[in-house]
């Protein structure tokens, strides 16, 4: 359906489609969630910024976590469950943790069933690797590249369905009528066409933001676009302060910087060392060693390097060469490859050097473990955009299985809401007009004005420089006010060119959602005065005995401003929490 | 809880973030030039840049420092950095590499043109219209099994599966193969990806689908003669015509031209006379 629709003095056309369930992103949660609600009858409609399958899901390397106990058969979801509520520092939403530990292993069975492929145990299951903070060998993987294995498998899945497919569209608003989500604006990256998409129900899968900062592991795809559309339309944000910086990024040559160096290594062996030979995880923590949670090790190897036993590019070393060239050729072929071409090194000679890089993030839109429902109707949230399930920190290879643990909740409980929806999905044509407005500006408003790409390096060298993994409180204010700063200058953003294509055009989207979201971590680490998992307050002594009974909620209050609020977690029930005390009467 | 706290013994800061000053990172002191095409569906042409040329910078980083700096709506696809996830397919010199794994370094001399990939329409500057490439896969039968997993599937069962399992889709295979490239069978052949792609599902254990028919009419594996360019520009070394295409053909040779399995088809009426190996 074309309309035609007056913006800024000229007629602007816009399509309209239409879906029962509108599936924002085509990672691993997006993909399970279609699959789910596809399987209802209903019409899906699924969009990404990238091509299918090039979503941060394709990356991971180092596996799935999942209690199947094929290679540590004392494991369980009980043992699972305690580690992510240990590593997460008891801030997890606790019955996401046990849903998640639950439904873990179906989820990896039933990629199993449709057609992936992991390595193999002598017994001809699913092998699993160690990896940190995980009690047993449990994550599941095929070499280094089973976020590979993942997404295709998932891409195929849908792409065997009767979804409808929108590659390379970016959404920039959530559509409301009332209280409800009904819908969203998007436009064509190709042509700079706009969309609006009318929907009985949205599933946020937009993954996560870690480009605020300038040394990541993340693409260009991660500016937390989702987390920003979601709190402009009312929702709930939990724990937006828990950034996860990952222990080992790539330091040299430049261009590599923060492009990840997968925890498998560590999980095959690996061992970290300083300028000085010295394997000083010893001195961080004795008893789990390289394979402690990825907060500690992350901050051993900036402590390392801040105290001047760091290698020559500001790093310290890891070291594999004890596989030798074949074991590593079968176990860590992607890292292997990625040290050869980009930086000259052959690692089954040489150590790496590493520092730790921005990698993921925990918080995000606060969802209900059951349905993934946030609290706005019709708008859920599942993957790293949803927030909960990891607490303080989250364990490796536990996103994967988030993923498809909740994308499958999500797409159940969209289409529940569906089936037991009555309202017509019609929104005022303003509304539309108004957005295609708003994200033409930079393009059209013409004259002299800022490189959004200049302003994105602005706030990613104020963000690593503030709001890093050591934090005080004093910087933190001090970045906030940069960060202010910033989102007065936003709009005087300018970009040239048409609409073809244009990713100056895009960008000056994203730098939106990266200042908001800035703005929003620096509120709430002021607030979080204590050390816990990833939040490390250089000016306080250690954890805060009352703040690890809350998290922080983020909403946009009336004025159009943050809203923070401390909200008291509820008491575990007695089936999980006695899990800690037997292990403590067995200690 | 016996969990290391990671304090911190020492001198540590929130401000010292980054191992090295930013700036200046790896600046060599020399530029490098690079002659980008730049248009659209209806043409263009090369444009020359130059930037300072930092050490081990990829053809990536330079037209991603060109986008920024001197060029805003420079329209180029890239996702990982890091030749995983097969984005940033392009032609660099007329041949297709990934723009994220191609040092600069090596065209030492060398002058360095960088263009679209060929085989698929131009949208703009580096960026073409693969989209049908995912047509075609959304056309291949997909694995099934009425077997319930998880599977009990021995490491040499599927040890060769590992193998066609690694493509990233970038598609340089399709760009490079003369069938789509000169002859522009897209309607016909399917080309080099989906050959691998429909060589793991015909060879994994446990998937009970038979698509010989369809590689032989719909996917017109045999326009494929055995040339070897997709295994060349293969960018994670699958050796796409010695262990996908030749296998395939052989299989659809001995489904469709043994004169014994011809006369089973006609008594039975269909072609499933295979097992998974
Ligand atoms: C290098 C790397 C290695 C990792 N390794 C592991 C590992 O071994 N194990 C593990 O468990 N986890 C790992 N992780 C984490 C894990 O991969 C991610 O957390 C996870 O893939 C996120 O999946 P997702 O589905 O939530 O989102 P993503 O895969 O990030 O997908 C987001 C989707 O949303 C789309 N999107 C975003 N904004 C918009 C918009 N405005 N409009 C339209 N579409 C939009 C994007 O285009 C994309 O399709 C790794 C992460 C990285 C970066
Ligand atoms: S071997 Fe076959 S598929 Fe590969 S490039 Fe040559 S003709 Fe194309
Ligand atoms: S087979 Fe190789 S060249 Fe072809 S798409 Fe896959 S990774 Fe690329
Ligand atoms: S950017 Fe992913 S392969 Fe080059």
């Amino acid at each position: 359906m074309q309309r035609d629709e007056n913006t800024n003095g000229r007629r602007e056309q816009y399509e309209t489609r239409e879906h029962d369930v509108l599936i924002i992103g085509a990672g691993g949660a997006g993909l399970r969630a279609a699959v789910a609600a596809t399987r209802h009858g209903l019409s899906v409609g699924i969009v990404s910024k990238s091509l299918l399958g090039k979503a941060h899901t394709v990356m991971a390397e180092g596996g799935i976590a999942a209690s199947v106990g094929n290679v540590d058969p004392d494991d369980s979801w009980r043992q699972h469950f305690m580690d992510t509520l240990k590593s997460g520092k008891f801030l997890n939403n606790w019955r996401m943790a046990e849903i998640f530990t639950k439904e873990a292993p179906d989820r990896v069975y039933e990629l199993e069933q449709w057609g992936a492929l992991f390595n193999r145990t002598p017994e001809g299951k699913i092998s699993q690797r160690p990896f940190g903070g995980h009690t047993y060998r449990r994550l599941c993987h095929v070499g280094d590249r089973t976020g590979l294995e993942l997404i295709r498998t998932m891409q195929e899945k849908v792409l065997a369905t009767d979804s409808e497919i929108y590659m390379e569209t970016t959404v920039t608003k959530l559509l409301k009528k009332g209280d409800r989500v009904v819908g969203a604006v998007g436009y064509t990256r190709e042509s700079g066409k706009f969309i609006h998409f009318k929907a009985k129900a949205v599933i946020m899968a937009t993954g996560g933001w870690g480009r605020i900062f300038k040394v990541t592991s993340n693409s260009w795809e991660g500016t937390g676009d989702g987390v920003v559309l979601g709190y402009d339309a009312g929702a709930e944000l939990v724990d937006m302060e828990m950034m996860q910086f990952h222990p080992t990024g790539m330091v040299w040559p430049p261009g590599v910087r923060g492009l990840l160096v997968t925890e498998g290594v560590r999980g095959e062996g690996g061992l970290l060392r300083n300028s000085e030979g010295a394997r000083y995880m010893e001195n961080y923590d004795k008893e789990k060693m390289e394979l402690s949670t990825r907060d500690v090790v992350a901050r051993a190897n900036y402590t390392e390097v801040q105290e001047g036993r760091g290698s020559e590019h500001g790093g310290v070393f890891l070291d594999i060469t004890h596989l030798g060239y074949e074991g590593i050729m079968k176990k860590l072929p992607t890292m292997y490859e990625q040290f050869k071409n980009l930086a000259d090194i052959d690692i089954s000679r040489e150590p790496m050097e590493v520092f730790p890089t921005v990698h993921y993030t925990m918080g995000g839109i606060k969802v209900d473990p059951e349905t993934c429902a946030t609290n706005v109707p019709g708008l859920y949230a599942a993957g790293e955009v949803a927030g909960g399930l990891h607490g303080a920190n989250r364990l490796g290879g536990n996103s994967l299985s988030d993923l498809l643990v909740f994308g499958r909740r999500a797409g159940e409980g969209a289409s529940a809401f569906v089936g037991e929806s009555v309202h017509s999905a019609d929104i005022e044509a303003d509304a539309v007009r108004t957005e295609i407005g708003r994200v033409l500006e930079p393009l059209e408003k013409g004259g002299e004005g800022e490189s959004p790409y200049l302003m994105q390096q602005e706030l990613q060298n104020a963000m690593m420089e503030h709001a890093n993994l050591m934090r005080d409180g004093d910087s933190l204010k001090e970045g906030l006010g940069k960060i202010l700063a910033l989102k007065d200058r936003l709009p005087n953003v300018r970009v040239g060119g048409s609409r073809l294509f244009n990713p100056g055009w895009h960008t000056a989207q994203d730098i939106r959602y990266l200042i908001q979201i800035s703005e929003i971590i620096l509120r709430t680490a002021v607030q979080r005065t204590e050390r816990r998992g990833a939040q490390w307050r250089l000016d306080y002594d250690g954890p805060d005995e009352e703040l690890g009974k809350l998290n922080f909620i983020v909403t946009k209050d009336g004025q159009g401003e943050i809203g923070i609020e401390r909200r008291e977690i509820p008491p575990m029930p007695e089936h999980l929490s006695s899990l800690f005390e037997e292990e403590k009467a067995k200690a | 809880m016996t969990e290391g706290n990671g304090n911190n013994p020492g001198n540590v800061t929130s401000r010292a973030h980054s191992p090295v000053p930013n700036e200046d990172l790896g600046k060599s002191g020399k530029t490098a030039k690079l002659k980008i095409f730049r248009g659209d569906s209806e043409g263009g042409q090369e444009v020359e840049y130059e930037i300072p040329l930092v050490e081990g910078m990829v053809v990536l980083d330079a037209v991603l420092a060109i986008q920024a700096e001197q060029a805003g709506d420079l329209a180029v696809r890239w996702n990982c950095k890091a030749a995983h996830c097969g984005s940033c397919s392009a032609e660099i010199n007329g041949r297709p590499k990934l723009l994220c794994k191609t040092r600069v370094e090596e065209y030492d001399g060398e002058e360095i043109h960088v263009h679209p990939m060929r085989a698929f329409p131009v949208i703009k500057d580096l960026v073409s219209d693969v989209s049908w490439n995912y047509e075609v896969s959304k056309a291949i039968k997909p694995f099934h099994s009425s077997e319930q997993a998880p599977f009990t599937m021995y490491e040499e069962d599927v040890e060769r599966l590992y193998e066609p399992k690694k493509c990233i889709e970038c598609f340089m295979c399709q760009d490079v193969c003369h069938v789509l490239r000169t002859h522009h069978k897209h309607a016909e052949f399917a080309g080099p990806r989906f050959f691998v792609r429909n060589q793991w599902l015909e060879m994994h254990p446990m998937d009970e689908e038979d698509r010989l028919g369809d590689l032989k009419e719909d996917n017109g594996l045999g326009f494929c003669n055995i040339t070897k360019c997709c295994t060349e520009v293969c960018p994670v070394d699958i050796k796409i015509t010695d262990n996908s295409i030749i296998p395939l053909k052989e299989r659809v040779a001995s489904e469709f031209y043994d004169p014994a399995k011809w006369l089973m088809r006609k008594i039975r009426g269909n072609g499933s006379s295979r097992n998974g190996n």
